[in-house]
Formats: structure tokens, C-alpha cells, sequence
């Protein structure tokens, strides 16, 4: 049992800390005001090995761990959510089916440049009518008697929809089967019938693109077909599994980044003649949001741990973001009443960080979501 | 074509300064840093390595630790990290330090095509010797304040940034170049490179492995043998804030005059 970072570990936080002071703080109030995707940032995130993390190195990722992408999650999103939200998309949801589920030829011609830093990926699950429930997909897939695919259909709120360069989406394959007949597909953003259509303007993460995928007869080789046909939706549901692990470190960064500023504003802030830090009440609040930020860490490293070691992750990562996320929403909140006034405008980040903080509680899976993951785990062994 | 360069860990001046009782840092207690310059000749290095293909050793003299430092610069995309490091070496002032570092690079090979680079000066000891004096040892031409480097073949054309202008000179390979902030922005590591890293051999080279080379006179290296003594060293008082003087009327100008005349500037 070793609590500590392994060396490598520790040099991944260093130069993740030193990216996100140099590359991301200076721009993340103005993504966030002028809804503009961090083209820029995202380039050098590709450049140094920051897309491609938990990847081995023979299929073209910088070789590291869950642990290691964890913290750099975590660490852009102590100064931007938008940050976090396009590494954690892109790594887990865009590239790791593809890792996982991919034949050799499709993990060289997409997994390769996803995870190299050449392209980005993102994933379309979601529809109008199957959010929580996403086995209600409407998309449908049929295959045709050239052995292609015939698409059609849309799917909605997908993150990095319009800048991803593939796609890992699904489509019923077999309607009568409920979620048994649900398959994956990889789509290029240049095939014939794909289209993006709303771009969405969001409450929070506003630097990251959100928008809609549209298919009109859309068709892809037969190639394309990702895992086995009908066997999708357990594609989907493990891609989220460590999707959380993501989203958790999202959290958690953005509580971590709130907490740092509420400790450095309440030791210059004046009132009734002392600075904030003396004050009692509001020494103890400061107390249990490290303790909460804390445990929060805890989780997140155990289920990548977990993740990295091979054993099961399923409840572990669940746990970590439901509890990341509600500490996050929990200290933004209080971190924006422990800077009074100035909490609530926008010259200071208090405000946008907890605007980023309420999306950790609904993406890849609500926390409602996560109870019933959790409580399906606890009773799936008994 | 190889660029080999020194490179020193130094305390994180940001955070607290810690002296020892002989006057000497407290390096044990400080956070430590990659010398900013230094940080500039990789780049500079790398760069040169992106280009031309050059083979880049980054090689400091220290105590083990600092081999941690040199894994950072593999992870920026140096190929070799060389520890110079020896308790014989421990406390070297300028003139030795060069002697080391000077039959180090002769030990690693110094040929005809490459390039020795070094910071301009550290932030430590802020003397900007031991760069120059490595190229006096090792009798190879030098440029300091390298501002921008071009190569053609083994024609080294150096901007060379004064406080008064600029000056450049040519010079052939192998020489050393001294490098100012304003050279370039050092990369980052890369995630993949932190990996690769920690996979590759630190070399050190000891006492035993270049005490023996007569670029070192072994009589004046080390704390004893070192000709700098540092009778008293403390953390100086900040400076006040100056005086501001606004306006272009008279008056100022006045009042600006008077205050030259009272220090005897004018």
C-alpha cells in the first residue's frame, strides 16, 4: 500500500501544473465569455503527449496510465472545466472503445492518430429520447446487401461534435432487441450523410463544443463496424465506465482550483479589521471542504488505480464522480459565498467555476445514474 | 553533430532562501529548478536536433539528485544525460567547476562538428564565468549572449544581445555558446518522454573517472581547493519602491534635476 505518486507520476503532475498555469489559466475566462473552442490549447495538448495519456506506446500513446491522465484532468480543470471536458472526451469516449473494441486495422487507421495527437475523437450516444435511458436509441444501422452500412438518424449534446475529426457513435441494429441490439460504429466527419447540426450554447464548460450529429442516409463500409454487431451497448456502457474516471478528475479540479482561490482571497480580504482566514466560521468551512476535495482525490485515484492494475472499476469510478461531482457543486457554491460580491461577477473565476462544476453532475451518467450503478453493483452480489 | 549542454539545478529563488553557516546555500532545504537559462540552451539544442538531426547530451556536475533534472531534459527530447558528481567535486567555485565540466566534455568527446551550449549564467551565483571558462579549458572559440543561432554546416552565425545593441559573429564548430532568455521558449516535457526517460541510464561520471585528465588541476577543485571564499552571504533588504515623477511642465523637470544633482549624477 503506497499512497505516493510513482516518480513518472510525479513528473506528469509537474508538467501538467506547468501547462495549465502557462497554456490555460490565461485564456479561460475568455473562452468561457466568448464561447471559443481552444483551438490553440488543444494543438499542444496533441504536441505533448496530453490526448493520448493511458495509451501503450505500440499503438501510438505516450505509453503512461489512468493515474497520469487523471491528473492531467485534473490540473487543467483547477483553472478551465472547458480544458478538462476536451481531454477526458477525447482519451476516454473517442479513443478507448476504438482501443478496446478495435481490429488491428482500425486501431492503425483511427485509434493511431487519435492517441498520437494528429486527430480528435469524440462519442454520440446520446438522442433526443435516450439520455438516461440509452437504450432507447432511434439512430438505426442497416446493413445492406453490398455488406455496407445504411445510417440514419441523430444523436444530440455531443462533446467535441463538430471539431472531432472520428466519431464512435450507435444505432439499433436490431430494434426489436432493446439494448441487446445495439451496435458501434466508427464514422469519419467526411462521410457522405454525416452532418453537424445545433451547436449548443451551454450554462457552464463553455469553450468546448457541444452540438448536434445528424445521419441522412448515411453509409459506411462494412469495416466500420466496431466490436460485434448487436453487442454495442456493452461497448457503451464500459467506454463509461471509464469515462467517469474522467469526468470525476474534472470535478475534482475544478474544486481543488475554487478552494485554492478561496484560501489565497480569504488571507487578503479585510473585514472588521482582520483578514477572512481569522474567522472561525469560516476557518471550519474551509476545513471541510479540504477534507470533502480529499476523499474526492481518494476515489478518483482508486478506481484508476483499479483501472490500470486490471481489476474491476465499475462501482469505484462510479463513486468517484458521483462524490467528485457533489463536492464540486458543494465548494464552488461555497467558495462563490466565501468571496461575497466579488463571488459573483465575473472579473473573478468564482462564478464560472461553479457554472463548470454542475455539468460533472449530469454528463456520462447523472448522479442519479451513479446511485443506480452503485446500488446494481452492491446487489448484483448478493 | 552532437550539442552538449551544462545545465545546473539551482534553488527556486520564488520560494525561501536558506543559508548554511559557512555562507554557503542550503541547497538540501530549497526546492530546486532547472536554471532558466540553461533551460534556453536545451531549446536551443532541441532545436537544433529538430533541424539537423544533432544528437543532444545535457550533462551537469551535482549530487545525485540532480540526475532527476537531467530525466526532465530527456523528457523534453534530449537523448543523454551525463552526471558529473563526486564528494571530491562538492562546494567548486567558478574556476573549478569549469576544470570539471571542461575534461567531462572532453570525456563524453568533443568532435568537430558540435556545439557546446550553456546558459548565460545561473541564478545562484549569477556570475556568468563558468561557461566561458569551459571554453578556455577545452580551447575552443566562444560567443556569449546568444540572442538567435544560425548553422550552416560548420559556419555558427550568433546574434549576440549587448545592453546597448546587438552584435554578430560567425565562428566555426566546435565552439560554445552562451544562451540569454531571449533565444527562444523552452518546450515542454512530453508525457511520452517522461516515460521514455525514466527507461534510460543516467551515465556519472566520478572522481576516479576524470581525475586523472590535466584539464583538472586537483589542487583547486572542490570546497578547499576552490580560490572563491565566501566570507558572508545574506538575504538582502528589498529595494524601496523609487519615486515617480510625473508631468512635462518645468516644475518637474526642475524637480527631476535637483534630485540627479543632490545623488551627484549630474
Amino acid at each position: 500500500m503506497d499512497f505516493r505518486l510513482t516518480k513518472q507520476q510525479a513528473m506528469v503532475q509537474k508538467l501538467c501544473r506547468e501547462f495549465a498555469i502557462n497554456e490555460v489559466e490565461p485564456i479561460a475566462a475568455e473562452i468561457d465569455e466568448q464561447e471559443r473552442y481552444p483551438e490553440e490549447t488543444v494543438q499542444k495538448l496533441m504536441k505533448y503527449g496530453l490526448m493520448g495519456i493511458q495509451f501503450p506506446k505500440e499503438v501510438g500513446g505516450s505509453g503512461g496510465d489512468y493515474i497520469c491522465y487523471s491528473i492531467a484532468i485534473e490540473e487543467a480543470s483547477r483553472f478551465c472545466g472547458t480544458t478538462g471536458c476536451i481531454i477526458s472526451s477525447h482519451a476516454t469516449l473517442g479513443a478507448w472503445p476504438i482501443y478496446a473494441y478495435g481490429t488491428p486495422e482500425q486501431k492503425e487507421k483511427f485509434l493511431r492518430p487519435l492517441v498520437s495527437g494528429q486527430k480528435l475523437g469524440a462519442f454520440g450516444l446520446t438522442e433526443p429520447n435516450a439520455g438516461t435511458d440509452s437504450a432507447c436509441q432511434q439512430t438505426t444501422a442497416e446493413r445492406q446487401a453490398d455488406g455496407t452500412w445504411l445510417i440514419n438518424g441523430s444523436k444530440v449534446f455531443i462533446t467535441g461534435g463538430g471539431r472531432a475529426d472520428t466519431y464512435v457513435i450507435f444505432a439499433m441494429t436490431n430494434k426489436a432487441a432493446g439494448n441487446k441490439g445495439i451496435s458501434a460504429f466508427i464514422v469519419d466527419k467526411n462521410d457522405p450523410g454525416f452532418k453537424i447540426g445545433k451547436i449548443e450554447h451551454k450554462m457552464g464548460i463553455r469553450g468546448s463544443q457541444t452540438s448536434e450529429l445528424i445521419f441522412e442516409d448515411m453509409v459506411l463500409p462494412a469495416d466500420r463496424l466496431l466490436g460485434q454487431e448487436n453487442k454495442g451497448f456493452k461497448i457503451a456502457m464500459q467506454t463509461l465506465d471509464g469515462g467517469r474516471i474522467g469526468i470525476a478528475s474534472q470535478a475534482l479540479g475544478i474544486a481543488q482550483g475554487a478552494l485554492d482561490k478561496a484560501v489565497q482571497y480569504m488571507q487578503e480580504r479585510v473585514q472588521f479589521g482582520r483578514t477572512l482566514d481569522k474567522f472561525q466560521g469560516l476557518q471550519w468551512m474551509v476545513a471541510d471542504m479540504e477534507v470533502k476535495i480529499d476523499a474526492a482525490r481518494l476515489l478518483i485515484r482508486r478506481a484508476a488505480f483499479n483501472h490500470d492494475v486490471g481489476l474491476p472499476f465499475t462501482k469505484e469510478a462510479a463513486m468517484a464522480k458521483l462524490y467528485a461531482s457533489e463536492v464540486a457543486m458543494e465548494v464552488t457554491t461555497k467558495c462563490v459565498q466565501l468571496h461575497g460580491g466579488y463571488g459573483y461577477i465575473r472579473e473573478y473565476p468564482m462564478e464560472r467555476m461553479m457554472r463548470d462544476a454542475k455539468i460533472t453532475e449530469i454528463y456520462e451518467g447523472t448522479s442519479q445514474v451513479q446511485r443506480m450503478v452503485i446500488a446494481g453493483q452492491i446487489f448484483k452480489k448478493k | 553533430m552532437k550539442v552538449i549542454v551544462c545545465v545546473k539545478q539551482v534553488p527556486d529563488t520564488s520560494g525561501k532562501v536558506a543559508v548554511n553557516p559557512n555562507g554557503t546555500l542550503d541547497r538540501a532545504s530549497m526546492a530546486t529548478i532547472i536554471n532558466p537559462d540553461d533551460k534556453n540552451a536545451v531549446e536551443a539544442a532541441l532545436t537544433l536536433k529538430d533541424n539537423f538531426g544533432a544528437k543532444v547530451v545535457v550533462i551537469t556536475m551535482g549530487p545525485p539528485p540532480a540526475a532527476e533534472m537531467l530525466r526532465e531534459l530527456l523528457a523534453m527530447g534530449a537523448d543523454e544525460g551525463v552526471l558529473v558528481s563526486a564528494r571530491e567535486f562538492g562546494g567548486s567555485d567558478t574556476f573549478a567547476t569549469s576544470q570539471i565540466l571542461a575534461a567531462a566534455i572532453k570525456k563524453i568527446g568533443l568532435e568537430k562538428d558540435d556545439i557546446v551550449m550553456c546558459g548565460r549564467q545561473a541564478i545562484d551565483g549569477d556570475t556568468a564565468q563558468v561557461g566561458s571558462q569551459i571554453a578556455e579549458k577545452l580551447d575552443i572559440p566562444q560567443i556569449s549572449y546568444a540572442a538567435d543561432i544560425q548553422l550552416d554546416g560548420s559556419k555558427v552565425t550568433v546574434k549576440r544581445m549587448l545592453e546597448d545593441g546587438h552584435m554578430t559573429i560567425e565562428t566555426q564548430t566546435p565552439c560554445l555558446l552562451t544562451c540569454i532568455k531571449e533565444l527562444n521558449e523552452p518546450r515542454y516535457m512530453s508525457v511520452g518522454g517522461i516515460f521514455w526517460a525514466f527507461e534510460q541510464e543516467i551515465t556519472v561520471l566520478d572522481y576516479e573517472a576524470l581525475k586523472d585528465d590535466p584539464l583538472i588541476d586537483l589542487d583547486t577543485i572542490g570546497l578547499k581547493g576552490s580560490p572563491t571564499n565566501i566570507f558572508k552571504s545574506f538575504t538582502p533588504p528589498q529595494k524601496g519602491k523609487g519615486v515617480m515623477l510625473e508631468g512635462a511642465d518645468k516644475a518637474t523637470c526642475d524637480t527631476l534635476a535637483a534630485a540627479l544633482l543632490k545623488k551627484h549624477i549630474i
